[in-house]
């Protein structure tokens, strides 16, 4: 078995706090690792890309073009964007929550409207399945817990490998002692808004 | 969470913190860098750790301090490792080019962290090329594991050479994680003697002679020790061998079945015996590395000078590019001679319009403030933008545009003293605080030397930015048991005779707009420093006091300059108002500053 999770995002997601979850709760797992992770210039609001590669004999930090297992997709138009990542069999989660470039903060360009976005990936990918993750993180607590809600609803995803519990488990060794239960509270809130 | 000082167990790093361990498994007592991506990780954490390791560390003012504060301890016979990324080596190479005639005592290793693709680069440089110019060993790693196995045999063999060698990395190194087991580590030796030996040490042109055929011998030492090391090794089976190294290996390793694959690790000297025995015994020969042909050509040489007639495809056959990183798409180029794994089609890319993303300059930035003055202040009047390396780079993008030229640290300062005397164009420098330091004084001294009149403006923030926060001479120290005060930019810029100084608040877009048209009428070298802390450095100090910008929409009249000049990622238009990011806006004020009708009000 090999799975292979590409992450994408933006700068000061949590893109790579949700790499490390994954990667270490792959570990646990026994399984072979190999990530390979965006730092430095590209991290100031930029696009980001994290590649999560576990299972036997993985050896390569990337992933060839089309093969990725799952598409996480912390933004919809890095989402979008970040397509040809995978396939037709493709798992897709994305999260609803845009983070408006600069670009278009400052009106030089438009971001796409939301139903837009969600047409372009299900007209490539009949597996999509969006979460808010932000407004859970925001009744789970705090906004900022957003990507663990994002780990918890991959725990609930179709064929995933990792069990639950060692994801859950897995995240709480990567969190500070006082935002445990916020992250604890949103991972939960995460995997039932999939799995229900 | 990580903990490199943890004596036993596996877990999950990042290249660099491999590197970081193995350094502390090869006991090794002194290092130094001037941070540059991807190597940058390594000083952060040896800022942290390098107390409780037991060994000494330091931020350089630059990449040539660094390799020379380094070759003196491993002259003095402590383990010394010198890190940076590859255009860091540019400045550093001229004490390594000697530094190899001289030769080392304690083992000393150089990392350079090459770029392919240019992630955070200004170019793509192969820095191999430097270990055969140099004549001083190499050894490149394929992964974190090998990484940190790799680099106590590197000591070994800088020591038995007595040669630095250097330790070359790229990015999908430094910056893949994979599983590290540790072993215990040794307790480091952080202090020598320097026993002197002039005719060693001192490269005057008569010993310098004699030194360079004991370099030779000691290079010749190395290709020996190359060709046994256990670093270079064949696995599997095939008619076809593929010679690989660095992180093209994992690509073909894991991608590539029914192939003979001959892994370099130690890749200057090449072991030219165990390359031309593996050659001579296959139908065909791939060789697999990024960048320039630099083990292709080798082994296109080995093959001529031992008569052998074995294909040799790569990149000299078009089978594989020279340009950008390898990845396992690249491996297609080589299906038609090897099983290359097959990969599902992939979604196509979407055919909307989707909004780009470049990174860009945080809100609350201050160098947006000094570029909103500069294009005020300077108008319409024809100007050369000279900038530099750092996050200020990104003035590049609209609305600023404030970068017209740009090659190296401390370059832009340099040049502009060019453009100002060969064109009737007036030349502006931006230069953050620690490439001033780093290469700034130079071309500063310069302009005063030979009358170019530019303005130099230093944007200080107090910080080492773009590569993660470190200190600088402009900071002073503050960790691994010393503590050094600040240097004064103005009192430094003031001291080696600028006339025109002036230090201004670059959140006061109209003040620092009214110093800036001063600047540009003055007649000679202005200097204008903008002084204000970093908001991410401030936030990682808890020391940001956080205000918010609202906007009174009854005075507001939909103008946009607030967009157009300041272009804050925290302040947009939405339902036709102007409207801040409660989250992002930290409350600059720079906004409000560029308002005409005050409709802007900071919040505390």
């Amino acid at each position: 078995m090999k799975y292979t999770v590409q992450i994408v995002g933006v700068g000061g997601q949590g893109v790579l706090l949700a790499s490390m979850v994954l990667g270490n709760a792959a570990m646990a797992m026994g399984y072979d690792v190999a990530m390979s992770e965006v730092h430095g210039m590209a991290q100031r609001g930029g696009s980001v890309l994290s590649t999560v590669r576990f299972g036997d004999g993985v050896v390569s930090p990337l992933e060839a073009a089309g093969s990725a297992n799952m598409i996480l997709g912390f933004e919809p138009v890095e989402t979008c964007r970040n397509l040809p990542l995978g396939n037709k069999d493709t798992v897709v989660l994305m999260n609803l929550d845009p983070v408006l470039p600069s670009m278009v903060a400052a009106g030089l360009e438009e971001y796409p409207k939301m139903e837009e976005l969600t047409e372009c990936v299900r007209s490539k990918n009949p597996n999509l399945v969006t979460i808010d993750a932000t407004e859970i993180a925001i009744k789970a607590g705090k906004a900022v817990a957003a990507n663990a809600v994002m780990i918890g609803a991959v725990a609930a995803m179709k064929g995933f490998p990792i069990p639950k519990d060692v994801l859950h488990e897995t995240l709480m060794s990567q969190v500070p002692e006082k935002f445990k239960e916020l992250n604890s509270k949103a991972f939960e809130m995460g995997y039932s808004a999939i799995a229900n | 969470m990580v903990n490199l000082l943890s004596d036993g167990g596996k877990q999950l790093l990042l290249g660099n913190e491999a590197i970081v361990r193995g350094l502390i498994e090869a006991g090794i007592g002194f290092a130094s860098t001037y941070p540059g991506t991807p190597s940058s990780e390594i000083g952060n954490i040896l800022e942290k750790i390098s107390s409780e390791a037991g060994l000494y560390f330091e931020f350089s003012t630059n990449e040539k301090v660094a390799m020379e504060v380094s070759a003196a301890a491993a002259s003095s016979g402590v383990r010394s490792f010198v890190f940076m990324k590859h255009v860091g080596l540019n400045v550093a190479a001229d004490p390594m080019m000697t530094l190899a005639y001289a030769g080392v005592r304690g083992g000393m290793l150089i990392m350079s962290a090459d770029d392919p693709s240019a992630h955070s680069s200004q170019n793509e440089q192969d820095n191999r090329y430097y270990s055969t110019l140099a004549l001083i060993p190499m050894m490149e790693p394929s992964t974190p594991a090998d990484a940190k196995e790799m680099i106590a045999e590197a000591y070994r063999v800088s020591e038995e050479t007595q040669l630095p060698l250097l330790f070359r990395t790229t990015t999908r190194m430094n910056h893949a994680r994979g599983v590290v087991s540790f072993k215990p580590a040794p307790a480091p030796k952080a202090k020598g003697h320097f026993d002197k030996d002039v005719a060693r040490f001192v490269n005057i042109p008569a010993y310098a002679r004699l030194n360079r055929n004991i370099l030779l011998e000691r290079y010749a030492k190395a290709a020996e020790l190359s060709e046994k090391s256990a670093l270079n090794y064949v696995e599997g089976e095939g008619d076809i061998g593929i010679i690989a190294s660095g992180v093209s290996y994992a690509y073909v390793k894991e991608f590539v079945s029914g192939v003979s694959i001959l892994k370099l690790g130690f890749t200057n000297p090449l072991p030219e015996k165990k390359i031309a025995e593996f050659v001579r015994s296959k139908k065909a020969v791939i060789v697999a590395e990024e960048l320039e042909p630099f083990v292709e050509d080798q082994v296109l040489r080995i093959c001529a000078q031992n008569g052998i007639s074995v294909p040799v495809y790569g990149k000299r056959t078009g089978h594989m590019p020279r340009a950008w990183e390898y990845s396992p798409d690249t491996l297609k180029g080589i299906a038609g001679l090897v099983k290359v794994q097959s990969f599902p089609e992939p979604m196509s890319a979407p055919t909307m319009k989707l909004p780009s993303r470049p990174p860009t300059l945080c809100a609350g930035c201050p160098h947006r403030g000094m570029y909103a003055a500069a294009k005020r202040a300077v108008g319409k009047k024809d100007v050369v933008y000279c900038s530099d390396i750092g996050c200020y780079t990104l003035g590049v993008q609209p609305p600023f545009q404030t970068a017209d030229f740009i090659i190296c640290m401390g370059g832009g300062a340099g040049a502009a003293g060019g453009f100002a005397t060969a064109t009737d164009q007036k030349a502006i420098a931006f230069m953050g605080d620690s490439t001033f330091f780093h290469a700034g004084v130079p071309p500063l001294v310069n302009a005063l030397f030979n009358d170019h009149h530019i303005v130099m403006v230093i944007l200080d923030n107090r910080t080492t930015a773009m590569t993660g926060h470190q200190p600088n001479p402009g900071t002073g120290r503050e960790f691994g048991g010393i503590t050094t005060p600040p240097i004064d930019i103005e009192s430094l810029v003031k001291g080696v005779g600028v006339k025109f100084v002036k230090t201004v608040n670059p959140y006061d877009v109209k003040l620092a707009t009214q110093t800036f048209k001063e600047a540009l009428e003055f007649d000679g070298v202005a200097v204008i420093i903008s002084k204000c802390p970093c908001p991410l450095e401030l936030k990682k100090q808890k020391l940001l006091v956080p205000g918010r910008c609202e906007v009174d929409a009854s005075k507001c009249i939909l103008c946009d300059t607030c967009l157009k000049t300041i272009a804050c990622p925290a302040l947009f238009k939405k339902d036709g108002k102007i409207t801040p990011d409660p989250v992002q806006c930290i409350g600059c004020g720079m906004c409000a500053s560029v308002c005409p009708k005050g409709a802007i009000e900071v919040k505390r």
